[in-house]
């Protein structure tokens, strides 16, 4: 059975998309990835640590984007201008690479993001050329119109960043993969394979995630356990749920033939 | 000449090209994006482009994140 996963007319196996952050050392970091299996690695923008040993080894020579996707991220941006600066100059940082995730966020408690902002960023980057995924509220209305400016995948959260809240409405993801043409990933709020599960079961094309599995206990055992549950919930959501009888038992074994039948 | 680098000033000698920088500051080699006074500064560019008494320069590096 076919089954592609594409983000901006590239096919990948793995619907599962990591962050780069948080792990005790860059062993370790290459370690969940690969156990994870995924394609397609966040990682942030960062200025240059200027007089520290130039013989430290870079995030670049453990995962080299020779053999992952790199998706630069705007983590940390709270306007549309901060945005755009940081995507173009990843864009150089990466020799032209397009494909680029944004997040504008709006707080710095909830890092619930800007919507608004994340909109005028949009306009312009996509303008410029670039592949844009967008992490988004899991408003029906603006992930609508994000699609209709021109990003090529949708990605609402869950629950809040690094909540591991997992998936608070599933109704709003619904509404969203219902109407969307794009691809929509859950990104932001999986706590536990479950989760990651649930999302895919709701036809989510794909999740990205970073703290559940770089903050898990044995974050390599959790990185096989969200690519078993990404894999999982995605033949389930293909396979069809049976529908929910409230009230109602159906007995899987045959009525008729039961030897204490008088 | 005074230039300032990802917010801290440092003082070098002129002339002075953003690759003669790069070897200074010992990240020859390293994958980085530059900005010379809100303008990025393209790989191809940075031998042939001088720094000036003032310049903000930002560098920039990919580092782990989600």
């Amino acid at each position: 059975m076919s089954d592609q996963f594409q983000i901006a007319g590239q096919a990948y196996q793995s619907r599962l998309i990591v962050g780069t952050g948080k792990y005790q050392d860059f062993a370790q970091t290459r370690a969940a990835v690969d156990a994870s299996g995924a394609e397609i690695i966040t990682v942030a923008i960062r200025r240059v640590n200027i007089g520290q040993d130039a013989s430290q080894p870079s995030l670049l020579e453990y995962l080299p984007p020779s053999e992952f996707t790199y998706l630069p991220n705007t983590a940390g941006c709270y306007n549309a201008t901060d945005a755009v600066r940081t995507l173009r100059l990843a864009r150089e940082l990466l020799d032209g690479h397009k494909l680029v995730k944004l997040e504008v966020l709006g707080d710095a408690n909830t890092l619930y993001p800007n919507v608004r902002e994340t909109l005028i960023a949009v306009e312009t980057l996509v303008k410029e050329g670039f592949d844009v995924m967008v992490y988004t509220s899991d408003d029906p209305i603006a992930a609508k119109e994000l699609e209709d400016i021109g990003c090529c995948a949708i990605m609402p959260l869950a629950s809040l960043i690094g909540s591991g809240m997992g998936i608070l409405n599933p109704w709003n993801l619904r509404l969203i993969i219902e109407s969307a043409k794009v691809p929509v990933l859950v990104d932001a709020g999986v706590g536990t394979a479950s989760d990651a599960a649930i999302a895919m079961e709701l036809g989510c094309d794909g999740i990205l995630m970073n703290t559940a599995i770089a903050g898990a206990k044995d974050p390599i055992l959790m990185a096989r356990a969200m690519k078993l549950a990404v894999m999982a919930g995605r033949d389930a959501f293909l396979a069809g749920r049976i529908p929910r009888k409230l009230y109602t038992a159906d007995p899987s074994s045959p009525i008729s033939g039961l030897i204490a039948a008088k | 000449m005074q230039i300032s680098i990802n917010g801290e000033a440092r003082e070098f000698t002129a002339p002075l090209s953003l690759l003669d920088l790069i070897d200074l500051l010992e990240l020859k080699g390293k994958r980085i994006a530059i900005e010379q006074n809100g303008e990025i500064v393209p790989k191809s560019q940075h031998a042939t482009s001088l720094l000036s008494e003032g310049d903000v320069l930002e560098m920039v590096v990919a580092v782990g994140g989600g």
